[in-house]
């Protein structure tokens, strides 16, 4: 698989999908549907659990997935964004956790193999998504106590494992940490993944996204882009780039960076945009897909799609405008 | 970019290309390599630990070493707290960090803690191959560069072959079977000293030079650390050859193609800088040109010792004749071959002591000679006396040798006690003589019986004699044995009758003996006893414990005295004085009177110098002379130091005492004045001189008093500091109560430092910086001021003085002339109060009478005003710098080392006070002062501080540390007299308004006194006691 998919980036600007979680609220869900049969007796409320769909409401996960690989998305991201036992325990879902990395990643791959078979010239791909949990491993919750961890980097790493572990069981084509805002804890992620591929004597294609919280320019752990590529470069990755929390417009100078110094591919799945004062995303498909034609033009990706707030039709405009340019070329590539 | 290059990261990237050339490893936070970074650790002390951290940062290292191992440690844990506390400052967590551990765990946990690339120190084949390879996967895994040490299961890696035998197997495990990234490794080929004297270590330069060139052509990717101080460390204790070797050896080292290492930047010459003659030597050793190159360096660096970095040599003076060279060695204070020229002198005289009364003491005489007519300045006379002290040492078991030698062997045996043979009698007769001695002593006559009566019971200045004592075969009238006086009665029988010899005999023989004989006849006694008694007391005190007369070695004790910590004035003049053939016996500071006294008595001192910085110390100095009167002594007094003054000697010293008191106005005062004193050709006019001048001062003075006008305390109340409370602004401090701040940086506070009053200390008088440019002490001050700023770089890198600060802002209001300090702004609970004094002299028209607590809103107004007080020390960890120049003798260095604390502290107070104005109260957030400003002090607001013109009071420091937790939080300690311990402290409060002005208060009548010690809850005897100074009137 790592050979297609690296085939397919030689070639052309791969599409990811958009936001899971803006197609989901379409559906205007209630604690039953994310409860399902499975959970109807949990002892605490589930409602707003996406990645639990995959196991009570998979046929609108699938639907989503149909839907982006309909606009002509190539890898579709699996509905694992929380699917930790460090983020489910919110839920106290923490025993739930391999299946629902598990289904998710076998829906999101029957959906992909569907249109693979469809459309042979386009395959599609199934990234498995490991969010960055809801703890930092480099910063104290407790401003009173800097030097307390809320999580260990071995706390992370069991965690991780697991997903990991669950997802490639699912038929994840690649990996892709994302949205890391502390780099100890994708770190962490990136050390689990290669314990699980040296257990089964197989590696798969790891991707990685980090976000940019503020104009600041920096991870919310203080690192600075380039340093942010520095601390993850010591595997070698199928790509690296940046999603969530920005625009297209305001990620454009830390993608520069990554552009100019990344010795892999490049990603870029921003925001419809900023959040407007009801915190809702309203960047147009259109206004979007021109940002990312500025991108292209300036050979700045490899990989490009969307994050909070884009739609289907986002990722169809930006599917368009990726179909007219070249990836970007890579000195010194270091193939995965 | 080029995935080759090594790529490191904290917060922020650090690359390192080709064009990088050196990247500098921070080293301090190393428990392993600094003592207090390890202190700081296992006392807990994160926050001064990371201020450690920070300052490495400031300082531009580019790569953060943290260090764990030490045995008391839990290495792990404290790893693991260090770095996450480290992830929390983000102006330290900027650079990547090192992790270094000999143990894996410790590394291991390190790893997990951080988010950047660090590097991992150190990885090596030492424990095989399989261990190597298992540790640098999982240092791949955690995202790591790894320095790997030339070091395998044979050992550590000492010859060019073995370096790069070892270095290329490792390479080639990491990168064939680890997979490891070639950019990310970084060989420590190891770096081990040159000049050792060892044939074999020769080569240890070249041969690194030579292994880190072929790691860097043959091992593609890799690059070359290690730690530079290693190799100069045969040259401990002389920098300038240090910093020289360290740059060459760097300049070499990265030509080879070394990019990374461990270098104190302060300590590194700038390789053109380097004088040229001591770089051929220092290159010739590290290239190992010459089979003679280590003795040439070795010679060489004697020359450029302690003298700075662009010493010219000029070694002619070498060819001269001993005498003359010990003479240029004391003039130009070189203590290089002092020990060389010393023996040689010694080998040329008949006897130790000659060495000293001869070319020493002509050498010194020079000086002194130099000195007095202005052609040498202090700081250089403190150098010579290093030098004379130096040689002194040298001597000093040849003279005890000497001593040894002289020692009477004859018939008389040595006691077990270890005490010497003659002050025992002879065994043969002891039986015998002892009979007759109880016969003698029934048959005592008159005129012994008259003496024995001045001289029993230690009457005589404490010295104990014993009577009709045998000594040998003979039997004594008298005898002293500790100052080895033998006083004999005319008319007596000394000798068993059968024993037929004569005076002189008896005389020479016990002068053999190391005794002094003194005879009065039966008449003198019994005529004029006093006059008998004077004589005893100055053949004592002219007698040594062996005996001999050594008119030449005069000397003089020095004290400061009890509760007082102030000391650089006291050695300097203890240094002057040594120059100029004294001996000096300093008994250091806080002494009190009798331990002053009992020494006196016990070292047989000719004079004795008090000194006190203090107000307190004025009370104490009149106990020692009231003590003295006594004691019945005749020693000359000498007073000195801050505070003292030629009145108050005249006033309340001089009275007390029947012995000779002289106020001395500073170190080149004292040498004229003890001459006179102790000299007997002039006491006695000296003495009937300064008496005479002293009873004219007082009665001058108690005229004077009389013409001055005061007004009644109530009357100065009402006329006081006029200030419209209702407009104005009380900027409220944005934190109230104490705040602490260990261990601030010094760099920072150096910059603070006012250097006028340094050059003072040193008795240069001048302004900084223009004192450069006097045509006089221009150029001693220049060197002065290097040796400052040396010893500034020395305190910073070796972290060997620590900075404390306590800060307190308070809510308070002013009742009646008392400061309340309030426990809250509800300003119902009185934590505190200073008691403040006014000014009670008659003001012209519109001037007030002014007290502190005119600064603060009166209660009545309702205003919330605020105060602040402060303590800072700057002299934590001086004694153990202190003892280590005193062993050593260098007056020159422990003094240096107490003025420049002194300096700091002084600097750390108005830092802590601008800091306060600007963040703390911040009433003057946005002013902007150069140091030459707040040198002026034009800034708003003062620091006034206890025992200070505007609040002479010392007590109310006690009250200050109270409410500061001065000591817990800063280290300082109060003594009895309220001096501040360590003696580099500052304190005082703070006023912020703009009515706030300096003033001196001045001298104060009885009314305010009663109301003040009412109001402080003292006796009014109590506070005329510690008010004395400003008393308008005699208690």
């Amino acid at each position: 698989m790592a050979t297609k998919i690296q085939e397919a980036l030689r070639e052309r600007v791969l599409v990811l999908d958009g936001a899971m979680g803006t197609m989901i609220q379409r559906h205007s869900l209630e604690e039953e549907d994310f409860r399902g049969e499975r959970f109807k007796d949990h002892e605490h409320p589930l409602k707003g659990n996406n990645d639990l769909l995959s196991i009570t409401r998979p046929d609108i996960i699938r639907e989503v997935h149909s839907l982006y690989y309909d606009a002509g998305a190539d890898i579709a991201e699996t509905n694992t964004f929380s699917g930790t036992t460090i983020a489910q325990a919110d839920y106290h879902l923490e025993d739930a956790v391999y299946d629902i990395n598990y289904q998710s990643a076998k829906i999101a791959r029957e959906v992909a193999d569907e249109f693979t078979a469809r459309e042979p010239h386009k395959p599609r791909f199934v990234a498995g998504s490991m969010g960055p949990t809801n703890r930092t491993a480099s910063l104290s919750p407790d401003v009173n106590d800097p030097g307390f961890r809320a999580v260990t980097f071995d706390d992370l790493v069991r965690a991780y494992k697991q997903q990991a572990e669950a997802l490639l069981d699912g038929g994840a084509d690649i990996l892709l940490v994302e949205t890391v805002f502390d780099t100890l804890n994708a770190k962490a992620a990136v050390f689990a993944i290669q314990e699980v591929y040296d257990e089964r004597e197989q590696e798969w294609p790891v991707m990685v996204s980090g976000t940019i919280t503020d104009a600041s320019g920096r991870t919310l752990s203080g690192q600075t882009t380039e340093a942010f590529l520095v601390s993850l470069s010591h595997i070698p990755l199928l790509s690296i780039g940046l999603n969530c929390a920005l625009g297209a417009e305001q990620l454009r100078p830390y993608l520069q960076t990554l552009a100019q110094k990344a010795p892999f591919h490049v990603s870029a799945h921003p925001n419809a945009g900023l959040p407007n004062e009801f915190g809702e995303y309203d960047q147009s498909p259109e206004e979007m897909a021109e940002l990312i034609d500025g991108f292209l033009s300036d050979n700045f990706l490899n990989i490009v799609g969307g994050c909070c707030g884009t739609t289907p039709d986002h990722i169809r405009m930006i599917a368009e405008v990726a179909s007219k340019h070249q990836p970007r070329p890579i000195e010194n590539l270091i193939e995965a | 970019m080029s995935r080759v290059t090594l790529r490191l990261s904290g917060l922020e990237p650090l690359i390192v290309t080709p064009e990088t050339n050196f990247v500098n490893v921070g080293e301090r936070t190393n428990v392993t390599g600094s003592l207090r970074f390890a202190r700081l650790i296992k006392e807990e002390k994160y926050d001064e630990a990371l201020e450690v951290a920070r300052n490495q940062v400031e300082g531009g290292a580019q790569i953060l070493d943290v260090n764990m191992d030490e045995g008391m440690l839990d290495g792990k844990e404290a790893m693991v707290k260090f770095l996450n506390l480290i992830a929390a400052e983000p102006d330290i967590a900027r650079i990547p960090i090192m992790i270094d551990s000999s143990k894996w765990e410790i590394i291991e946990a390190g790893l997990k803690c951080i988010q950047g690339k660090g590097v991992v120190n150190s990885i090596s084949l030492k424990e095989g191959e399989e261990k190597f390879i298992e540790q640098a996967q999982k240092v791949k895994r955690y995202g790591a560069a790894v320095i790997v040490m030339a070091f395998d299961e044979d050992g550590q890696a000492d010859s060019y072959e073995r370096r790069i035998e070892i270095c290329e197997k490792s390479y080639r495990v990491l990168v064939d079977k680890v997979n490891f990234p070639k950019e990310d490794i970084i060989f420590d080929p190891n770096i081990f000293p040159v000049a050792t004297g060892i044939e074999e270590h020769n080569d240890n330069a070249t041969d690194f030079f030579r292994a880190t060139r072929w790691i860097r052509e043959n091992l593609p990717g890799a690059h070359v650390s290690g730690g530079v101080s290693n190799v100069s460390f045969s040259f401990r204790g002389n920098n300038p050859v240090r910093e020289a070797m360290h740059s060459a050896f760097l300049y070499h080292a990265i030509k080879e193609g070394m990019d990374m290492g461990i270098v104190n930047p302060t300590m590194l010459e700038v390789y053109d800088d380097i004088p040229k003659d001591l770089l051929e030597r220092v290159e010739d050793v590290l290239l190992n040109r010459r089979s003679d190159a280590t003795e040439r360096l070795l010679e060489f660096a004697e020359t450029v010792k302690g003298d700075g970095k662009k010493q010219v040599k000029d070694d002619s003076w070498r060819k001269e004749p001993v005498a003359k060279r010990l003479e240029h060695a004391l003039v130009k204070g070189i203590v290089e071959f002092i020990e060389i020229d010393t023996e040689e002198a010694r080998q040329q005289h008949e006897k130790p002591l000659h060495v000293i009364e001869g070319p020493l003491m002509d050498g010194m005489n020079v000086v002194g000679d130099l000195f007095g007519s202005g052609k040498m300045f202090l700081p250089q006379v403190v150098k010579s006396a290093r030098v004379m002290k130096k040689a002194v040492a040298y001597l000093l078991p040849y003279l005890e040798e000497e001593k040894r030698k002289n020692r009477p062997s004859s018939i008389l045996p040595k006691r077990e006690d270890g005490k010497p043979a003659y002050q025992t009698a002879d065994p043969m007769l002891y039986r015998r003589l002892k009979e007759f001695v109880r016969e003698l002593k029934k048959k005592e006559t008159l005129a012994e019986s008259v003496l024995w009566e001045r001289l029993r019971n230690k009457q005589l200045d404490g010295y104990k004699f014993r009577r009709q004592h045998i000594i040998g075969q003979y039997i004594a009238d008298f005898v002293c044995l500790t100052r080895a006086l033998v006083v004999e009665v005319d008319g007596g029988i000394h000798q068993l009758p059968d024993v037929a010899e004569n005076d002189e005999v008896r005389t020479a023989w016990l002068e053999e003996q190391g005794f002094s004989v003194i005879r009065f006849t039966n008449d003198e006694v019994l005529a004029d006893i006093d006059w008998v008694e004077s004589e005893i007391k100055t053949a004592l005190q002219k007698v040594s414990p062996l005996g001999g007369d050594l008119e030449g070695a005069r000397k003089v004790l020095l004290a400061t005295v009890k509760g007082d910590v102030h000391d650089i004035g006291k050695n300097i003049v203890g240094v002057v004085l040594a120059c100029n053939n004294y001996d000096i016996v300093d008994m250091g500071v806080m002494v009190p009177a009798d331990k002053i006294l009992d020494k006196a008595i016990e070292e047989n001192v000719d004079a004795i110098g008090l000194s006190g910085l203090i107000t307190p110390s004025l009370d104490e100095m009149v106990t020692v002379a009231k003590e003295m009167e006594r004691r019945d002594m005749k020693l000359p007094l000498m007073i000195g130091g801050a505070t003292t003054s030629r009145i108050h000697t005249a006033v309340k010293i001089d009275p007390v005492y029947s012995g000779s008191v002289v106020h001395v106005l500073d170190a080149s005062k004292s040498v004229p004045v003890a001459g006179e004193l102790i000299s007997k050709e002039t006491y006695e006019e000296f003495h009937g001189r300064t008496k005479e001048q002293y009873a004219k001062l007082r009665e001058d003075h108690a005229n004077r008093k009389q013409v001055k006008n005061y007004i009644p305390f109530a009357d100065a109340q009402k006329n006081k500091v006029k200030v419209d409370w209702d407009t104005k602004e009380f900027a409220k401090p944005r934190q109230l109560g104490n705040q602490v701040f260990k261990d601030y940086s010094i760099q920072e506070i150096r910059h603070y430092i006012d250097w006028t009053p340094f050059f003072n200390t040193w008795m240069l008088k001048g302004k900084y910086p223009a004192i450069f440019d006097n045509q006089v002490v221009g150029e001693e001050a220049r060197k002065l001021f290097e040796d400052a700023q040396r010893v500034l770089d020395e305190i910073i890198e070796k972290d060997s003085l620590y900075a404390n600060a306590v800060i307190g802002l308070y809510p308070a209001n002013a009742v009646g002339d008392d400061v309340e300090i309030y426990t809250g702004e509800s300003r119902q609970e009185v934590l505190k109060t200073f008691h403040m004094l006014r000014q009670q002299g008659k003001k012209g028209a519109g001037l007030p009478n002014l007290s502190l607590a005119d600064f603060v809103a009166p209660k009545e107004t309702g205003k919330h005003d605020y105060m602040g007080a402060f303590a800072v020390t700057a002299g934590i960890g001086i004694e153990s710098l202190i003892e280590k120049y005193e062993k050593d003798h260098d007056d020159y260095n422990s003094i240096m080392i107490k003025a420049v604390a002194d300096r700091l502290a002084e600097a750390f107070a108005e830092l802590m006070h601008e800091k306060v104005r600007k963040e703390l109260w911040a009433y003057a957030a946005n002013e902007s002062f150069d140091n030459d400003t707040l040198i002026k002090e034009a800034y708003q607001g003062i620091r006034p501080a206890p025992g200070y013109p505007a609040c002479p009071d010392h007590t109310e420091k006690e009250t200050l540390f109270s409410l500061l937790e001065a000591e817990k939080n800063t280290g300082i300690s109060l003594t009895e007299s309220f001096a501040m311990y360590p003696a580099s402290s500052v304190s005082g409060f703070y006023f912020m308004h703009e009515e706030a002005k300096y003033f001196g208060l001045g001298k104060i009548e009885k009314d305010q006194v009663e109301d003040y010690a009412s109001r402080k809850g003292f006796s009014l005897e109590k506070a005329e006691k510690w008010l004395a100074p400003n008393l308008s009137y005699d208690i």
